[in-house]
């Protein structure tokens, strides 16, 4: 049953709606989102939505009632007083609201103007669903139509002179029996990898890598919205490679030189022993200071993304993240040509906005 | 959905024994409602029906979130109208809402008795209803963003109200229309030709017309007193359009209308519970209900450190209040005497308890309430205390539990009912016909970015400059002011 609130509750989530999208790039950069994620929904502070009075400001004394003595902390918080409204929520410009991460990914497509992602077409359709949506003459008591029911032997009481005006009397007949039964609907089912890839050399300060964090966020976010199964690996390399956990991935520090062929080899490996089947929509995102071993290993690099990467890959996305504007290793890769690869330089928060632009714009 | 035959009789039952106690209310009509509509009627400030607007969207979407978190449950709500509009949750134990029908009397006795409702209109579900429809064709010929921010901003100044006007006329609502504008003139004395020089010197004729100008300007000034009750100010003066001021006619009504029930939450809620205890205790409450009733008793008025609960604090007020007069522990004498222990076993049998709080509740509002009953032996009794922030542990701790000090600050938070009290001083300020509102300071600051926000709002519907003067705690004033070129801020 709809309620009448329900349209004022909607314009609510409009609104909303329309303040994340104003504000998408400061929370794209300041990557205070990160940390309020739960399983489908994210919370996520909204500024200035509620109403602006004449009022006092946070008043730091008031009345309270129960055991202490003078000097007895309350806690850090301001005690809430029950007389006024004054001290609902404290400092109250800013209101927190909870909306799902496929809405967010929604507003972030709008705002980017990223186009929807085609998945690979390969064994698209995997296996059926049932749903509850057709008829039947046939079926348990439990399932049973009451309105159509009725309107069949109405029908037929019609139809057949029986029905009375004085006595409207429908009793429905077997034949009249309808009952709810189900039809079958091919399940497109798509299955998404992220392989993130990051360099943990010396190198690879703590600030850089939490750009790292924050921009994976928004391609987590953006992916899952568009696949049923998204499943995210994280590969770290110094001068060799090897799999963790997305803990790890964020917080370990290594002090190796710096090899990214390691990191392309065992990502070619993974996909080898793991997706070789081609069933799956495979993204590859790796991210580094730039600064490469040594041209060798840059050509190794390439030949790895040409010949084995590439091919199998929906995308690959390579984010410079340093502060300086050095080409690096971003230089090494220009020399390929696939519209596959693309590549952001992140030196600070603030470029995370293009760098997602970049990344995700190609509709792959 | 209308009560059961069960509930109907238990309803029937309470009636009675409200009676008995000595209530007047009017009838009152319970609805049973489920989770969702009773959390859509609480957004709704207690009504089936408002005019469209997302702050109750917002309010309902917090509620539903609250109750299925399990955080809070709403077990009554009711209006103050004629017939009284009560509404139970229909998941809770009969126990529950035996209480809450209890409860509810005591709110429509509150209701229909106590001198600070008086004026409202007790046909306000049909009122809000038109509102809602007057809203709707607003929106229909405008468009809704339109209507909508109009609201937001005539809701930002929703607390600009005298909340004293109901009860007295402060001056005509419509002034006389003026005279025409004459330039008036210093009269001469008669004299011949050759001799006007000395009677009439043209330098006190000068002078005399300065005097007289700066009449006739005092005269214009504009408004001559200065006025609390901004929305109707607005209301006759502000450029609006037609539908703008209708909206804002609503605002004003439904603020006025909500007023009373600021200005009294001690005391009603402290009524309910008061009239509550008494009729289930003394007649409704069977043995079996007795732990549930007394665990959700307890629950109404528990205390939390750092907080005035009005239920808590409104009952025992009105029990001391019995307590006293039932004694005879008030008047001069008493007043006069120092002895504790002679105070406190006080009794000349008079026997004046009840009667005394029936009066208390017709004729105080929350601040007389407070000013006139809170004693020091109350304050000790009940544990109250004032706290403050404490800048160097960065923390809330209890500050004083002196009596003047609680008092002071107790009143201060309800003074109209915890707004700031500010005035338009001047509708044509340095001439400009810029508006110019001045903050009355009583000790704490204006929140500043918020007054910027408000001044934005107010700037919308007056459509030429707007200022308001502030003090600050540090010393000095201050002066906020929005404009074509957006906001200010000057320290005079």
């Amino acid at each position: 049953m709809a309620l009448l609130i329900d349209q004022d509750a909607s314009r609510f989530r409009q609104i909303v709606r329309g303040k994340i999208k104003q504000n998408l790039k400061k929370y794209m950069s300041n990557g205070e989102l990160i940390g309020k994620q739960g399983k489908d929904l994210v919370s996520i502070p909204i500024p200035q939505i509620d109403l602006p009075h004449f009022r006092f400001g946070d008043p730091r004394d008031g009345v309270g009632q129960g055991e202490g003595e003078v000097g007895t902390s309350l806690g850090p918080g301001r005690p809430g007083n029950g007389t006024g409204k004054a001290g609902d929520q404290p400092g109250a410009h800013i209101l927190e609201v909870e909306v799902s991460l496929q809405e967010l990914a929604e507003i972030l497509g709008e705002e980017l103007a990223l186009p929807r992602i085609q998945p690979k077409s390969k064994n698209n359709v995997e296996g059926e669903t049932s749903r509850y949506t057709s008829l039947r003459r046939v079926g348990p008591n439990s399932l049973r139509h009451f309105k159509r029911t009725y309107r069949e032997a109405l029908k037929r009481q019609l139809s057949s002179g029986v029905y009375s005006w004085e006595r409207p009397n429908i009793v429905p007949i077997r034949d009249d029996m309808r009952y709810r039964s189900w039809k079958t609907y091919p399940r497109p089912d798509s299955n998404a990898v992220i392989l993130y890839m990051m360099d943990v050399s010396g190198s690879m300060t703590q600030q850089r890598k939490e750009l790292v964090r924050m921009t994976a966020f928004w391609i987590d976010t953006w992916l899952r919205a568009h696949y049923k199964n998204l499943t995210s690996r994280y590969i770290v390399h110094d001068a060799n490679a090897h799999e963790v956990d997305a803990e790890t991935f964020y917080h370990v520090r290594e002090n190796g030189g710096t090899k990214i062929s390691s990191a392309y080899e065992f990502c070619k490996k993974i996909i080898e022993r793991e997706y070789g089947d081609g069933a799956a929509n495979l993204y590859g995102f790796h991210f580094s200071d730039g600064e490469n071993f040594n041209s060798e290993d840059d050509n190794r690099c390439l030949n790895l993304l040409t010949e084995a990467l590439l091919p199998q890959m929906n995308l690959f996305g390579y984010g410079q993240v340093a502060s300086g504007y050095g080409a690096y290793f971003l230089g090494t890769l220009s020399r390929i040509h696939d519209e596959k690869l693309v590549t952001a330089h992140i030196g600070d928060p603030d470029d995370i906005f293009d760098a997602i632009k970049t990344f995700l714009g190609k509709g792959a | 959905m209308t009560l059961s035959a069960e509930m109907l009789a238990l309803q029937k039952e309470i009636e009675e024994y409200a009676r008995e106690f000595g209530l007047s209310y009017p009838p009152v009509h319970f609805e049973m409602l489920d989770y969702r509509l009773i959390n859509q009627v609480a957004a709704y400030d207690g009504f089936p029906a408002r005019y469209p607007h997302w702050r109750f969207g917002m309010e309902y979407v917090r509620l539903s979130k609250s109750y299925a978190y399990g955080l809070h449950r709403i077990y009554e709500m009711v209006i103050n109208t004629e017939p009284c509009y009560a509404y139970l949750l229909a998941s809770n134990m009969p126990i529950d809402q035996k209480l809450v029908m209890a409860h509810v009397y005591g709110h429509a006795d509150f209701f229909k008795n106590n001198l600070w409702f008086a004026h409202t209109n007790r046909k306000m579900l049909d009122e809000m209803a038109n509102h809602a429809g007057r809203v709707r064709r607003h929106v229909e010929r405008h468009g809704q963003e339109v209507v909508e921010d109009f609201i937001d901003a005539c809701l930002s100044l929703d607390n600009l109200i005298d909340i004293q006007a109901a009860g007295i006329r402060r001056r005509p609502l419509l002034e006389p229309a003026d005279e025409e504008d004459k330039t008036p003139t210093v009269r001469k004395l008669r004299a011949k030709d050759y001799m006007d020089p000395f009677i009439n010197p043209p330098e006190f004729l000068a002078a005399q017309q300065r005097l007289l100008q700066a009449e006739q300007e005092q005269q214009k000034h504009f408004p001559a007193e200065p006025e609390r009750d901004a929305l109707l100010f607005l209301l006759e003066h502000a450029p609006l359009e037609n539908w703008q001021r209708d909206v804002l006619d609503i605002v004003r009504e439904e603020a006025y209308y909500f007023a009373p029930q600021a200005q009294t939450k001690i005391m009603n809620e402290g009524w309910a519970s008061y009239v509550h205890t008494h009729l289930m205790t003394e007649r409704a409450l069977l043995p079996s209900e007795l732990i549930d009733y007394a665990d959700h008793h307890s629950g109404t008025v528990a205390i939390q450190p750092g907080h005035i609960n009005p239920y808590k604090i409104g009952l025992e007020l009105y029990r001391n209040i019995e307590d006293r007069w039932n004694r005879g522990a008030f008047g001069p004498e008493y007043e006069a005497c120092e002895d504790v222990q002679a105070r406190r076993t006080w009794d000349t049998l008079a026997g004046l308890g009840r009667a005394k709080v029936f009066e208390v509740r017709r004729i105080y509002n929350d601040v007389g309430f407070i000013d006139e009953f809170l004693t020091e032996e109350f304050c000790r009794e009940q544990q109250l205390f004032t706290f403050e922030y404490n800048q160097t542990t960065e923390e809330y701790e209890i500050a004083s539990r002196e009596f003047q000090d609680i008092k002071r600050r107790l009143l201060f938070q309800l003074t109209n009912f915890g707004h700031p009290l500010i005035d338009i001083v001047d509708a044509n300020y340095e001439n400009r016909g810029e508006l110019f509102l001045v903050h009355r300071y009583e000790g704490i600051d204006l929140d500043v970015p918020y007054a910027q926000d408000t001044l934005k709002n107010l700037y919308t519907l007056w459509t030429r400059p707007v200022h308001i003067e502030t003090e600050l705690e540090e010393g000095g004033k201050l002066l906020l002011s929005h404009g074509p070129n957006g906001s200010s801020k000057h320290t005079p």
